[in-house]
């Protein structure tokens, strides 16, 4: 069918619109992009800017030879995120398994234990006061673990509506008469069937402990050292704030000022800091698109 | 009997149930915080009541009616602008062809998987008074005299609301897509013959069929007016207090309640009008939902 005239307008106003926006989203990457690998004189002289009069690579060779904590922040960043994901994990499939079991007795007080905590929780001062007074998690390890991150009971329904729809009961039955214990069936034969979920699942979890910085923020209060690189950002960007507003009153404005790194190197960081999600996202982007619009049509 | 039968599955559950009690069941008896007279030696429980007095003085004061507002409002502005932006990038993504649909998609979902600190880092770049890129290029280039965004509150609203629509289009977006996808293509073909133009098309077909989903995902926003993005309101204004009046929200005052003024009874009673409300708007969203749809209904 040949194309008329308007609709030929109508793609191309709409193919300008969709660039226009496909622009706007990842401009702002790219600024930061080029400002950390622009000369640090240049960036404070003129400001960031796209076309930089003098490039340099000053930034990334100060963080990776002067052994300072951001290789160290980074580490923490990654132990965090495959432990927490690789937990996440086992604990929602878990859960999600064992609530998906239509004949289960007291299945459905389960669902709903699980299901009242998206409707209501107790907010940030009862749960900060569970975990520092009983759990005592301020300044280790497990604060930047434990602390809502590593279950969600939405994943949980997610995952328990994958098992009732896509796994069938016959299969799950038909192991049970062939011997195969609850246990084994459960990891042998429920969990290679819910790959597509897991995955799914794994991403988002995978993505909510790279990018918090939260947990840190509330729980970590003397031990800088357990800083993942979001904490390392987030404390940076708070002294300038900090030096900036209170210039007139510091003597030693200078130098605080002076002990911050560098503009090139604090956008180098923060292209360190979102480089892992950029890399990884040609790779799950399909599974994550496919997690979202399970959770959209799914509430 | 029957119990043994099950014991192995209550046993794949237990971590989970755990996980659940320590981390949402355990804060609630926390609740009572807000109708004490905190005392740090005795306890949350060896406190004396103060019955509603807290609640009564947070009222009295203005932040009670300044984070309300702010948290409704920007709230309000999020639905409906996010809508209109994601609607309209899902329409005219659903009519690309394949291959350059999903690069433009990856783009705009990008900002979606980046963490709130560095969005922080990335308006730092564009705002920032002595380097950024709005002072130093663009208003240079109009000859308009530098603003200083960080202290400046008329802006705000403004610099939030787009910040959000930033973040948050490519998410909502891609449930409206996965939504048209799903339409059936003979009432396009029909219309088409008729000699429909793509622009009736959208108006009469498209649009009126989204209608359910359109109304569901705002539903849902809807019940969740109550909460806002801690993140968004916390780290892109970099907690600067010349803005509060126009950033401040629940989720930023119990923060700063908790953790920077040391007011804990007014925080916790600030998170327990925030749970309460928020408990009845998501009730009612939900039950408007299963009027219209019983399908879509969380419960």
């Amino acid at each position: 069918m040949r194309k008329s005239q308007g609709e030929g307008i109508f793609l191309t106003i709409g193919h300008l619109i969709i660039l226009l926006c496909a622009l706007c989203a990842v401009i702002p990457i790219i600024l930061i992009c080029i400002s950390s690998f622009t000369d640090n004189d240049t960036l404070i002289r003129n400001g960031y800017a796209f076309f930089p009069e003098k490039w340099s690579t000053y930034a990334y060779r100060y963080i990776f030879n002067s052994g300072n904590s951001v290789v160290h922040a980074y580490g923490i960043s990654f132990l965090l995120t495959i432990v927490g994901t690789a937990l996440s994990l086992a604990v929602t499939t878990s859960l999600a398994y064992v609530i998906s079991k239509k004949d289960l007795p007291g299945k459905g007080i389960l669902v709903f234990l699980v299901f009242f905590t998206l409707l209501f929780n107790g907010g940030l001062v009862p749960s900060y006061m569970v975990y520092t007074r009983i759990f005592h998690v301020k300044n280790t390890f497990w604060g930047l673990l434990f602390p809502n991150l590593l279950m969600n009971g939405f994943n949980v329904l997610l995952m328990k509506s994958y098992f009732v729809t896509n796994v069938p009961n016959e299969i799950l039955e038909a192991a049970c008469i062939d011997g195969s214990g609850e246990c084994r069936t459960f990891f042998q034969i429920a969990v290679p069937l819910a790959k597509p979920i897991i995955a799914t699942i794994g991403i988002f979890s995978g993505i909510a402990y790279w990018n918090d910085w939260m947990n840190g923020y509330i729980y970590l209060t003397k031990r800088t050292d357990l800083y993942s690189i979001q904490n390392l950002l987030n404390r940076m960007i708070q002294n300038i704030q900090y030096i900036s507003q209170n210039a007139t009153v510091l003597a030693n404005a200078n130098a605080g000022l002076a002990s911050i790194p560098a503009v090139s190197v604090r956008m180098a960081m923060a292209v360190l800091g979102v480089l892992p999600v950029i890399v990884i996202y040609p790779f799950i982007q399909n599974n994550f698109v496919k997690g979202i619009t399970l959770g959209g049509i799914k509430g | 009997m029957r119990f043994r039968k099950y014991l192995p599955l209550y046993i794949i559950a237990l971590p989970g149930l755990a996980y659940l009690f320590i981390n949402n069941y355990m804060p609630l008896p926390g609740i009572v915080l807000a109708f004490k007279k905190y005392n740090a030696v005795r306890g949350i429980f060896g406190s004396a009541w103060a019955g509603f007095s807290n609640f009564k003085y947070l009222f009295s004061t203005q932040d009670a009616f300044i984070i309300t507002r702010n948290t409704i409002l920007y709230n309000c502005a999020f639905i409906v602008i996010g809508t209109v932006c994601s609607l309209t990038i899902a329409i005219i993504l659903s009519e690309l062809n394949i291959g350059i649909k999903k690069f433009y998609q990856s783009a705009i979902l990008l900002p979606y998987l980046i963490s709130s600190v560095i969005v922080s880092y990335l308006v730092f770049s564009f705002l920032s008074t002595e380097n950024g890129f709005l002072n130093n290029t663009i208003l240079k280039a109009l000859n308009v005299q530098p603003v200083s965004w960080y202290t400046e509150k008329k802006y705000w609203p403004f610099i939030l609301i787009f910040v959000n629509t930033w973040k948050n289009s490519g998410y909502t977006c891609i449930i409206y897509l996965a939504t048209i996808i799903g339409f059936d293509r003979a009432y396009y073909e029909a219309a088409e013959i008729d000699g429909a133009s793509k622009w009736q098309q959208i108006t009469k077909i498209t649009l009126p069929m989204l209608r359910p989903t359109i109304i569901m995902l705002i539903l849902l926003a809807v019940g969740r007016i109550f909460y806002s993005d801690f993140g968004l309101f916390y780290q892109v204004p970099q907690n600067s207090g010349a803005l509060y009046s126009v950033t401040n929200t629940i989720d930023t005052y119990v923060y700063r309640g908790l953790l920077e003024l040391g007011d804990i009874t007014m925080s916790a009673a600030a998170g327990v009008y925030q749970s309460v409300v928020g408990f009845i708007l998501v009730f009612s969203a939900n039950m408007i939902i299963r009027k219209i749809d019983r399908e879509s209904a969380l419960f």
